[in-house]
């Protein structure tokens, strides 16, 4: 590797094998309507969105029913025209009870769009434009569903100079942002421009790993001739979607520690969510859907599904023929960082990027040994830090001195986990630490 | 959904490489399966029963150890049954059972078990082990026997069944090792003997080239860290050298230090033990180094013909020092850009 190998990428990262053979070659199919939506007012980070629609009222696809409940939030819409027949906590992926608005679908509906037009953005300001964005309902799509419109408002004195756009997908098993890329390269552009006005951005460049040939080809076959845009076929490495580690690669920029990438001039956005962007300036549709990846062995028929926000999680894997007798769990997101799920009636998020259907065979709950300082842990971690001095001190709840190791520079990767053959639940403790470190430094700020 | 399944609660990851520790301890032990196929060549039986009885006490006294405080049992991880192996290959091939059984006892649990056990050992176990020997037994771990051949395999060459304590007669024809020729005869022993195991020594002292096998198939699958050997390597080499060239008639050239004694043996197997060598890589340069430079100091200043134990032992009370002092820079790490700004000013 290393000497031979040309292509791009950061330092150190780990190789798990990619999985994405179930549904890489699937073109994006829709499913139809389930007869009950759940719209969770939380779906996103930051402030939970305030509904506008009372019980009983009638709202029609596309239509605002919640607006943003302050900066850090968004809008969200109804997702299908029908009835509001509660608001009230409902189950919700995290595995807490969530307010959410109830939608019933109108069964005779012709679904038609509320707001059916394309907007006129080169006449709009770049404030305006990221209004709309908030409005639109975007986050990030790629998982970690962070708002949009917050990382594309450039602080004052700062200025974005390149703009990033994330179409890795290094977590194994999906390939939402592949399909995307590949049948929907036009909005993507589209959106692409938007976000050049806005940002006041000239270059551009979209970092794709390299086990995605087709979408390399069509992305550099399609990009405008007027607009400075690169495609970057990156090295297939596990985390190289991670926001730092993706301007590593492409820029050979390191962000400062507890710094973000606007302060070395990048802005990074993930590629299905420019997509979403670009064809909402295109034809009037804010976030109601999302391209979702239903893999693993443990579902009858793997597909990219286009997935109406709120969709309850039984009905897409009904449509994906269901799973099997021996699927012991179920994941939001990838194998790497995703999430397992406890119930199967929490609803389709604007953040759920894939699910992922294990059987027993891929269970590993494995007996944990002693750490032997092997030190693969960091010879793997993209950050540099030092996992097992960094997961001894956890073991013995020793948080402050955590903080001279750098644990709130982890990216929650999992890569130490990955490779440790102690099997210690390394991720899942520095998740626990900088948790409770956060809470303390909030606590002593408020003191 | 009407089926029943029952979700299991994780945490991610949910994918992760296979190979676990105790795999890595029997690769390790594989490892050295060529050396010590070497050792029953050249000594025999006396060998076998020296290497079984020091695997055996090693598991027995972990087992044992478990059971008197309630812990999990700990053998599977193969870690106890690899310091029993290692410690074998550190003794002479004359020596009684008995002693190996009580070496192989102090090894697991002063060098492991006080400490809490794998993983929290600061002193290679099986050196431990050794070190205790050496300083209780003196004579008996400088005794040696010449090498023999398969052909010989039947062959007594010590008084192994001896009883604990009883003054044993010396029956078998002992001689002495390269390096004790070395230093206090100044006779140096051919390149050859040295490196295809025909000379004397202990158990896994005898062929570098046996070793250097099993080193490079670690080195090359990552059980152990390359960097500690070629450190090490490197540093005698270099100090040997100088040494040699400032007075030849006195001092071994460097491929004499390199093949003879447990130099090998220390190098790849011990000083690579990854518990009691340092977490960072730089700390892992300056670890081999420190070895190799004390060893040749050892053996060419000291009133002792062999210091790679001793050398070994040394650097891993060092290391929790390399660890401090040898902690590389993070990614975006606020040194690199203060070191930038000062730069561009
Ligand atoms: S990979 Fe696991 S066993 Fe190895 S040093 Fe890291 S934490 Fe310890
Ligand atoms: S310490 Fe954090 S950043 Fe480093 S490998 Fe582990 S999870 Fe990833």
């Amino acid at each position: 590797m290393g000497l031979f190998n040309t292509l791009p990428t950061f330092q150190r990262g780990i190789h798990p094998g990619d999985f994405k053979d179930l549904t890489r070659h699937l073109p994006i199919e829709r499913m139809p309507f389930s007869a009950e939506l759940t719209i969770p007012l939380s779906q996103h980070l930051g402030a939970p969105s305030k509904p506008r629609v009372k019980v009983g009222d009638t709202v029609q696809r596309g239509q605002l029913i919640a607006e943003p409940g302050g900066f850090v939030s968004i809008g969200q819409h109804a997702p299908v025209t029908g009835t509001v027949t509660a608001i009230e906590p409902r189950p919700h992926p995290t595995g807490r009870m969530v307010e959410s608005i109830i939608i019933a679908t109108d069964p005779f509906s012709p679904q038609t769009f509320y707001n059916e037009h394309p907007m006129d953005w080169e006449a709009l300001s770049p404030r305006e434009l990221i209004s709309l964005i908030q409005h639109g309902g975007f986050v990030g799509l790629g998982g970690a569903a962070f708002p949009t419109h917050v990382k594309l408002s450039v602080p004052e004195g700062k200025h974005a100079r390149f703009l990033i756009v994330n179409g890795v997908e290094c977590e194994p098993y999906l390939t939402s942002d592949h399909r995307v890329m590949l049948e929907e390269y036009d909005d993507l552009f589209y959106g692409i421009r938007i976000l050049q006005k806005i940002l006041d951005v000239r270059q551009v460049y979209i970092g794709v790993e390299n086990n995605k040939e087709d979408a390399i080809e069509v992305l550099r076959n399609h990009v405008p001739d007027d607009m400075a845009c690169e495609v970057i076929a990156l090295e297939t490495k596990y985390p190289q979607g991670a926001e730092k580690m993706l301007i590593e690669a492409v820029l050979h920029r390191e962000v400062p520690s507890g710094k973000l990438p606007i302060d070395v001039e990048v802005v990074v956005n993930n590629s299905g969510t420019i997509t979403g962007i670009g064809h909402m300036f295109r034809f009037g549709q804010p976030l109601i859907e999302r391209v979702v990846t239903v893999t693993g062995p443990g579902i009858k028929r793997p597909a990219n599904v286009r997935v109406p926000i709120g969709t309850p999680l039984t009905e897409l894997l009904n449509f994906c023929g269901g799973i099997t007798d021996d699927t012991r769990q179920i994941l939001f997101g990838g194998p790497m960082m995703g999430a397992p799920q406890a119930r199967l009636d929490v609803p389709i998020l604007k953040g759920t990027s894939g699910i992922l259907c294990l059987t027993e065979n891929e269970i590993n709950v494995r007996e944990e040994y002693p750490c032997i300082r092997c030190l693969r842990c960091v010879d793997v971690c993209p950050v540099g830090l030092n996992p097992s001095r960094l997961g001894a001190l956890a073991k013995s709840r020793d948080y402050e001195h955590m903080l001279d190791f750098h644990v709130m520079d982890c990216v929650e990767c999992g890569s130490c986990s990955y490779i440790c053959p102690s099997n210690i639940p390394l991720v899942q403790r520095f998740r626990v630490a900088k948790g409770l470190l956060r809470e303390q430094q909030a606590r002593n700020k408020a003191s | 959904m009407e089926k029943k399944i029952e979700l299991l609660l994780s945490s991610s990851p949910f994918l992760k490489q296979q190979e676990d520790t105790p795999a890595v301890m029997r690769q390790v032990i594989y490892s050295l399966l060529p050396a010590a196929a070497g050792a029953l060549w050249f000594f025999g039986i006396s060998a076998l029963l020296i290497m079984l009885t020091a695997m055996l006490f090693a598991l027995l006294t972990e087992g044992v150890y478990n059971k008197l405080t309630g812990r999990a049992n700990t053998l599977r991880d193969g870690s106890a049954l690899l310091t029993g192996l290692l410690l074998a290959m550190t003794l002479p091939p004359g020596i009684p059972l008995w002693m190996v059984a009580l070496g192989t006892f102090f090894a697991i649990a002063i060098g492991k078990l006080i400490f809490g056990g794998l993983g929290s050992n600061i002193f290679n176990p099986a050196l431990v082990g050794r070190a205790f020997l050496q300083a209780s037994f003196p004579v008996t771990l400088t005794t040696w026997v010449a090498p023999g051949n398969g052909l010989s395999f039947m062959q007594w060459r010590s008084a192994a069944f001896t009883l604990p304590f009883v003054r044993e007669k010396v029956a078998a024809v002992s001689t002495a090792t390269p390096l004790s020729m070395m230093k206090f005869e100044g006779q140096l022993t051919p390149f050859k003997a040295l490196f295809l195991g025909n000379s004397a020594g202990s158990l896994g002292e005898t062929s570098a080239l046996l070793l250097l096998l099993g080193g490079i198939y670690m080195a090359a699958r990552h059980y152990i860290n390359w960097r500690i050997p070629t450190a090490l390597f490197a540093t005698v080499i270099v100090t040997a050298s100088a040494l040699h060239w400032l007075n030849p008639e006195t001092y071994a050239p460097f491929w004499f230090h390199l093949f003879s004694g447990g130099l090998m043996l220390g190098a790849l197997f011990m000083a690579t033990d990854p518990v009691t060598s340092p977490v960072t890589h730089r700390g892992c340069w300056l670890f081999g180094a420190g070895i190799g430079l004390l060893v040749v100091v050892i053996r060419t200043f000291g009133g002792l013909p062999e210091g790679v134990m001793y050398a070994i032992l040394l650097m891993n009370g060092v290391s929790p020092l390399l660890n401090r002092i040898a902690q590389p820079p993070i990614y975006g790490d606020p040194a690199k850009f203060k070191k930038n700004e000062a730069h561009n000013e």
